[in-house]
């Protein structure tokens, strides 16, 4: 009985999700006069790539893609370089600051990037990294650092500092007492935050489109015009622009889920 | 075994990372590359439409150019960026005049091209607007488009008897959406681009006060301006209520949405393509002082600093030849500015449109209006202005004079400000002001 | 390195990194909202509160982050708890239910204009005619836009939480069953406490995401929905002023501060 119920809400809660996405790909893949049509078809009766293949087909899409997946990876790394060892700093130690420190972080992501436009793309013209896929990267790496700072954190914190003493104790110095002991456990937290930075990244427009100018990215070079497009292309370049990041989080997807129900201690 | 295998990740991810960091970036702008003209524009952003333009471009242009169509205020930015930081990297730059009027300190002078374009015959009044206010030229004209209402001929149907499409009045028009609604089963047949991208306010600009007041700014909150909003009130009770957030009006009369319509001719021009026997493109209606109409002018310029500023003023050039123009209406609906005979092979709708442009131009009551000239920053301000009396007359229900002298009293501060001369169809005097 | 500097030497890349990049933009921001042709000036203060749009456009996202918030933690706890329960096609839940995180909020847009316009899905499902994005139906306008953040933004809550609750040892959880304790109880006093951190930080994260995305808003309702963040776009862009559109900026930072700071606050126990 209460497997039923629990198959019942969980299978409720995929229909949520899932069927938009599902209305996506259907309109993506549908002729553009179907899409004319009321009521409007939910079965796939008009199949035809054409919207799609003249969607890949336009100027500097599979170009910009690849700039994207550039930018997306190298701001995982950066951002978790650099974000990481912060988070553990935010768990482990309570220094004068702290509070700040959080604060200062948080404050920077809660401007809207429109109004910081001017002042930031002076500085990438001043520093000749303009119309550079390192431009992006560390732009996209600076919004992803509160997001990743927080939720490595977070998970920090539930990791055992009882442990991390006894590995120190047996001889291990400090940082392999890290490595080896904290992170794997960590781990999903840490997937959590290379998930959202990446998906962050491949997704950003506004930022990506004012520091490029013909390096762009693919958001930059597509999806500000979908608003523009007609009705078609525009589920078409939803679409597309769907696929690179659910492959992300396939992939990502083991360590998120990494020891299920483990005992822990 | 979980830890090893992120061990191996991990290295295998930092390794990769000096290959990611030797590229700088995959080129996206089609044939940019060394000594090409940067072209940034807020036309042709759709996807087919910047295909077909960049076709043209490489096809009959002869100097290499990066197209970059851009959103609007991206376009704002990088140019204001770029140049007041003194490294501009775009050699061209097309847009509305609303775009490039902003721009204009920014802007290079044009007069010595000019010159080398007098053959091309620009409207002298396009030629006014690119002095944006000031003593020399800063924009060529590149491109012009107008208003039209399009109409599917089911609607005809319901036309008040004695009316002529060709030749409506504005309240031939409310008798005939209103004699609509009611036999389209209380759903109303007219459509209005009211979304938020949408270009009403150069309606109320330069179609609705124009025909009724005669004027776009001094006659602001006259007895006339009253009558016309209290039209618009009227017609509003029409229209379909979706038109909040239509942006373009070609998507909701091709599904078949409303019937009769009122947009940009490139945002027309999509609606007749699959049935074009289906559809008539007419003028504005007229007023009690006329039929009045606006251009809507995009013009191409070049930022001061440009690189490539010498292959810039040769990619003008070559756009304003009346070949090119004829290719560009016949791909993307926008009309030539330049003196151009029109061939008779255009695709159909774009030939509908044609002859509704026409009829309008030439009619014998017409009233031509301009964007408002020398506005600079301001511009959108003050088409805020005529978005709100919209919004609190049409909207909101307020009473119409007193939300026309509320408005007018914003106007006059934004234009003591600036101490502009009017502008078509207002008399020309300084300072501009709503009386 | 002595363990007193070790926090702030590994703190130390991020602050820089953050300062290098942003201070100088945040400044000039600032600056922007308050000085005006003749120096220092509340004037463009005074324009933004004056602006027609302003008041619902703050009253609007008040509204909706005191409605969105409760209910999308709800949903993403009662998700994580689900799976956690390890029903059958777990792994395939899990996969479907973070995919809505890779949609971008302009597509996620897309998908529920064509859902809920006159002519979307949902009127072709019924084969009703109801104009549920007009503005003359608020209420349906407003529900529509919960809806479509709903969808798109709970995944971030949800895989926060589960990461969190990795950390949540089964021991205990299993004691207190063995001891008696109901689900609710098990719930109130072994994972939620336990959850404290990670529910703390996806709280902060996802009001401050919540004040600034409106992405999904404007691609539903236009501007018959004002929201402060789409307020600021338009002063910038369309209204070219970039004065009054740092000052509504200024307002969703203040806001955004001030939330932050309430639940740092709020949730500050013993743990940290």
């Amino acid at each position: 009985m209460k497997r039923l119920a629990l198959q019942a809400g969980c299978i409720a809660i995929t229909l949520f999700m899932a069927v938009p996405l599902y209305l996506i790909a259907l309109a993506a893949f549908s002729s553009r006069e179907s899409l004319n049509r009321f009521p409007l078809p939910l079965l796939p009766t008009d199949f035809s790539t054409e919207t799609i293949q003249g969607f890949l087909g336009s100027t500097g899409v599979v170009p910009a893609a690849i700039n994207s997946v550039m930018v997306g990876l190298s701001t995982v790394i950066l951002a978790l370089l650099i974000g990481v060892p912060a988070g553990y700093a935010l768990a482990r130690y309570a220094f004068r600051g702290k509070q700040p420190y959080q604060l200062f972080l948080l404050l920077t992501r809660a401007l809207p990037i429109v109004v910081l436009s001017v002042p930031l793309a002076r500085i990438f013209l001043a520093s000749g990294l303009y119309d550079t896929t390192y431009a992006v990267t560390l732009l996209h790496t600076a919004l992803a650092l509160p997001t990743t700072v927080l939720i490595t954190s977070a998970v920090f914190v539930a990791v055992s500092p009882e442990q991390e003493e006894a590995a120190q104790i047996f001889g291990a110095s400090p940082l392999t007492a890290f490595v080896r002991v904290v992170m794997p456990q960590a781990l999903p937290g840490i997937a959590a935050a290379a998930v959202f930075t990446f998906v962050m990244s491949w997704n950003e427009v506004l930022g990506a489109s004012i520091l490029t100018l013909n390096q762009r990215t693919l958001p930059a070079q597509v999806l500000a015009t979908l608003s523009f497009s007609p009705l078609a292309y525009r589920f078409a370049g939803g679409f597309a622009l769907v696929v690179p990041a659910l492959v992300f989080i396939a992939i990502m997807r083991k360590y998120l889920l990494n020891m299920w129900g483990t005992t822990l201690r | 075994m979980t830890q090893r295998v992120n061990r191996r990740t991990l290295l295998a991810a930092v390794a990769s990372t000096p290959l990611l960091a030797a590229c700088g970036g995959v080129s996206t702008s089609g044939s940019g590359g060394e000594g090409s003209v940067d072209f940034l524009s807020t036309q042709f952003l759709p996807v087919e439409e910047r295909q077909r333009f960049e076709k043209i471009l490489a096809d009959h242009v002869k100097t290499k150019v990066g197209f970059n169509p851009i959103d609007a205020s991206v376009f704002a930015t990088t140019v204001q960026s770029q140049v007041d930081a003194g490294q501009t990297k775009v050699s061209l730059l097309g847009g509305l005049h609303g775009d490039l009027a902003p721009q204009k300190d920014r802007l290079m002078d044009l007069d010595d091209l000019a010159k080398q374009l007098s053959d091309r015959q620009f409207p002298a009044d396009l030629i006014e607007l690119g002095k944006l206010g000031g003593g020399s030229l800063k924009y060529v004209p590149w491109m012009q488009a107008t208003y039209l209402l399009a109409v599917n001929k089911a609607a005809l149907q319901w036309l008040p008897s004695g009316a002529d499409p060709q030749n409506l009045t504005y309240d031939q028009l409310l008798a005939w959406v209103t004699a609509g609604r009611q036999g389209n089963g209380g759903k109303p047949i007219f459509g209005f681009p009211g979304g938020p991208k949408g270009l009403n306010h150069r309606f109320f600009q330069g179609f609705l006060l124009p025909s009724f007041t005669g004027g776009q700014i001094t006659t602001f909150r006259s007895p006339e301006a009253a009558t016309a909003w209290q039209y618009m009130k009227e017609l509003w009770a029409q229209t379909a209520p979706a038109s909040t957030n239509y942006d373009f009006m070609q998507e909701p009369l091709e599904r078949g949405e409303v019937m009769i319509g009122f947009d940009h001719v490139a945002r027309l021009v999509n609606a007749p393509k699959s049935k074009p026997d289906d559809w008539l493109m007419v003028p504005a209606p007229k007023g009690p002082k006329g039929l009045g109409y606006m251009i809507v002018i995009a013009a191409l310029a070049i930022p001061k600093g440009a690189p490539q500023a010498d292959k810039a003023k040769e990619v003008i050039k070559a756009l304003t030849t009346p070949s090119i123009q004829v290719e560009v209406l016949r791909a993307n609906a926008f009309f030539p500015v330049a003196k151009a005979e029109l061939p008779g092979d255009l695709p159909k709708p774009i030939s509908l449109e044609a002859a509704g442009v026409k009829a309008q131009q030439s009619a014998s009551s017409a009233i031509v209006s301009l964007p408002p000239v020398g506005l600079g920053a301001k511009d959108g301000e003050v088409a805020q202005i005529f978005k709100n009396c919209f919004k609190e007359i049409c909207l909101d229900g307020k009473p119409v004079q007193a939300v026309l002298d509320d408005q007018a009293g914003k106007l006059n501060a934004i234009l003591d400000q600036l101490k502009v001369a009017c502008w078509k169809p207002d008399p020309a005097g300084s300072p501009c002001k709503a009386m | 390195m002595s363990p007193a500097r070790r926090p702030i030497l590994l703190i130390a890349p991020s602050l820089v990194f953050m300062t290098a990049l942003f201070a100088w933009p945040l400044i000039v921001a600032i600056g922007q909202a308050f000085t005006g042709p003749g120096g220092p000036t509340t004037a463009h203060l005074e324009r933004m509160i004056d602006d027609p749009y302003f008041w619902p456009a703050a009253r609007n996202t008040a509204l909706l982050i005191v409605v969105l918030i409760p209910v999308q933690f709800a949903l993403a706890l009662t998700m994580a708890l689900l799976l956690r329960e390890r029903p059958k096609f777990a792994g395939f839940y899990f996969y479907v239910w973070v995919v809505p995180l890779a949609i971008s909020d302009l597509a996620a847009g897309l998908v529920w204009l064509a859902v809920f316009t006159d002519r979307g899905y949902l009127n072709s499902i019924f084969h009703t005619d109801y104009a549920y994005l007009s503005h003359e139906h608020p209420t349906t306008m407003f529900l529509a836009v919960i809806v479509a953040e709903l969808w798109r933004a709970t995944s971030l809550v949800f895989v926060i939480i589960v990461a969190g609750l990795q950390g949540v040892p089964k021991d205990y959880d299993e004691a207190a069953e063995v001891f008696g304790a109901g689900y609710v109880k098990r719930l109130r006093h072994v994972i939620l406490p336990q959850l404290r951190p990670s529910l703390q930080v996806a709280l902060i994260l996802r009001t401050i995401l919540a004040l600034e995305t409106f992405a999904v808003a404007q691609a539903l309702t236009g501007r018959n929905l004002p929201l402060l963040v789409g307020e600021t776009y338009q002063w910038y862009g369309f209204l070219q002023n970039p004065n009054v559109a740092s000052a509504i900026a200024l307002v969703i930072l203040a806001v955004s501060l001030l939330a932050a700071f309430g639940y740092l606050r709020l949730m500050r126990e013993a743990h940290r």
